[in-house]
């Protein structure tokens, strides 16, 4: 498959208020593929852009059950079943001072997955990213927020998709080369 | 109560007023960024570098020549490495609890200090996992301390605190540096997008892992750290009670009792908190950022000081009590040895540092300056100390049978190697505000009136 020159295209505004109406408007105007940069966190600008499956804490928790699990199993097989030792006459499987140690791998396998999973999700690391291209998208860590149409998307049209896109009253609009 | 009330009742807002998104990227990228490193600088940095030498140099030596320069002897087998080892790992725990749980907390005041409490945090538990690894004696076999196959066949013994204790500060340190880079990401893409310099361009760009804001990566990213946070609290509050398990777990009096979990925890947070002021007290001064850590910072914190001092104190006196209440004659020797005893001396000045002391922040006027609080801190990271070489030493050297008491006195080597330690932890301290944002920039943003946005 040919791959598109053009990535998307791309408004820039001042404001996050601005760019959640934009991206509020552009959902409801049909298009779905679209994404939003911001300098922080905004809440509710996810939806907006049409996300609303995140996976993050089922990972965590299989994580920490995972971690949990191993933990004791381990434990359970050094002490009780690989080599078992008379430590001050208590039994070998002394469930009670196994706990904080399963307690501890849990903790660390969640979190782990936590931070790996939340990376892989997101596709990270990438330090290569047609969004990039775009020498304004410097300000998307300081204090610009960005709105893109990916040319991905069914209804995308270059010139159709531009005009729309002015008419959210962003402060630039550019392509966005891939 | 919304956020708004909230800062009029308190007064002294957590930002001054004025800033935009614009001026708290500039402001805190251009420390690292922009800014010449000063010769007071260099001085700093030069002299706990040169501690750190020494620290090194005290360590080689005892691998030359073994734990016998140290002044540990029987009966007291634990001395300064197991007293430095738990005044270190509780110190950062003001880190994780003021990243986590006031996070979870909503209190939405941490967004100035998190950052650099958490680098203190990693930096404190660095210095702490030296000391029980050069403790072990033969520290060419540390590595018999993890669950790994070997040519004996024979696995740790999980039964025991000491063991608890490494897996304990192992998943600490691990999950700590792991929230503290994840909370970097954000800050480093900011790096990497205003550096002029195509080396640091580069090196912050492959550091950020190519982060671009996008609002699903956000949503996954704030939900991975709020749930990092979930994980992080309890995760603190049992890595002190494991530590204060390789304790009350033994029969030793004085070590042998419920209160120290909760005490230690409390004692932790303590002396870290005194360490977060003493550190931020000076960094505000010189990178002129009072205008994000303000004077409602500083109250707070005193006022976390004041609440955890006072648990401590709690614990004191419970200890007394049980010495006199409990009816065991060992128990209450170690408490009539503690008071008059030949180690009274530091028990007293640790009850004047820890308890008397620290009551004048009740005082308003003492709260909110910083020169008086940045004392305050400094005696009440003494009073830790002391707390932890009263615990160790006392109990340990007058035991069961007169016999085989005995007294502890440290030698150069544990001074040189203890001093060293503190010298590390401010090198690194000295290289992170120059290398990395010391406060996190994209928390900074949200605090602003300007983040705010209705559906």
């Amino acid at each position: 498959m040919k791959r598109d020159p053009i990535y998307g295209i791309m408004a820039e505004f001042d404001s996050a208020q601005a760019l959640i109406d934009a991206a509020k408007l552009t959902h409801e105007a049909g298009y779905k593929k679209i994404d939003a940069y911001s300098p922080f966190p905004i809440e509710g600008l996810a939806e907006e852009v049409g996300f609303h499956h995140d996976e993050v804490p089922l990972v965590v928790l299989i994580g920490g059950i995972i971690g949990g699990l191993t933990g004791y199993a381990m434990q359970y097989w050094m002490s009780a079943v690989d080599y078992p030792l008379n430590i001050g006459g208590k039994p070998p499987h002394s469930w009670p001072s196994f706990i904080i140690i399963t307690f501890e791998m849990t903790i660390l396998f969640a979190g782990i997955s936590a931070v790996f999973g939340m990376l892989a999700l997101n596709g990270l690391p990438m330090p290569y990213h047609p969004v990039f291209n775009v020498p304004r998208f410097a300000l998307a860590s300081k204090d610009r927020f960005f709105l893109i149409v990916f040319s991905s998307d069914k209804k995308y049209n270059p010139a159709e998709t531009r005009r729309f896109l002015e008419s959210l009253a962003p402060r630039s609009v550019s392509e966005v080369p891939s | 109560m919304d956020e708004q009330t909230q800062t009029t009742l308190n007064q002294a807002p957590v930002i001054e007023p004025g800033h935009t998104f614009g001026t708290v990227t500039e402001k805190i990228s251009a420390i690292v960024l922009t800014r010449p490193a000063s010769n007071a600088w260099f001085l700093g940095f030069g002299i706990a570098f040169m501690l750190t030498m020494m620290m090194l140099f005290a360590i080689g030596y005892l691998f030359l020549k073994g734990t016998g320069i140290w002044g540990v002897t029987v009966p007291i087998g634990w001395g300064f490495a197991i007293v430095n080892f738990v005044w270190w790992i509780g110190i950062g725990h003001a880190g994780t609890l003021i990243s986590a749980i006031l996070l979870l907390l909503r209190q939405s005041w941490r967004n100035s200090i998190n950052r650099f409490a958490e680098a203190m945090t990693l930096f404190a538990v660095s210095c702490a996992g030296i000391f029980p690894l050069i403790h072990v004696g033969r520290p060419w076999l540390a590595y018999w301390l993890f669950p790994l196959p070997n040519s004996m066949k024979v696995w740790p013994q999980f039964r025991s605190p000491l063991m608890w204790d490494v897996f304990a500060v192992s998943t600490y340190a691990t999950i700590s540096a792991l929230f503290w880079f994840i909370g970097l990401v954000p800050d480093l893409a900011t790096l990497r997008d205003r550096s002029e310099n195509r080396w640091t361009r580069m090196i912050y760009g492959i550091l950020s892992l190519g982060w671009r804001g996008s609002a699903r990566h956000w949503h996954r990213y704030e939900t991975a750290y709020l749930l990092l946070a979930g994980l992080a609290t309890p995760l603190v509050l049992s890595v002190h009670t494991v530590v204060s398990f390789d304790f009350a777990v033994g029969v030793v009096p004085g070590w042998h009792t419920t209160i120290f979990p909760p005490y230690f925890v409390a004692g932790a947070i303590y002396s870290g908190f005194a360490m977060v002021l003493m550190l931020a007290i000076p960094i505000r001064k010189i990178y002129g950022l009072e205008d994000f850590i303000t004077e409602r910072h500083l109250q707070n914190s005193a006022k976390v000081m004041l609440a955890t001092g006072l648990i401590v104190g709690y614990g004191y006196l419970i200890e007394g009590f049980m010495g006199w209440y409990g009816g065991d004659r060992y128990d209450a020797f170690t408490m009539w040895n503690r008071l008059h005893g030949p180690y009274a001396v530091p028990y007293w000045m640790l009850l004047i540092c820890n308890i008397f002391i620290p009551q004048v922040l009740w005082i308003r006027k003492l709260r909110t300056s910083p020169v008086a609080l940045f004392f305050i801190s400094g005696v009440i990271l003494v009073g830790m100390w002391l707390e932890r070489f009263i615990i160790v030493v006392v109990s340990l050297h007058r035991d069961f049978l007169t016999s085989s008491w005995g007294m502890y006195y440290p030698t150069r080597w544990d001074w040189m190697t203890y001093i060293g330690t503190i010298g590390m932890f401010l090198a690194a301290i000295f290289l992170f505000v120059r290398l990395l944002p010391m406060i996190s920039i994209f928390e900074m943003r949200t605090l602003l009136p300007e983040s705010e946005v209705k559906e």
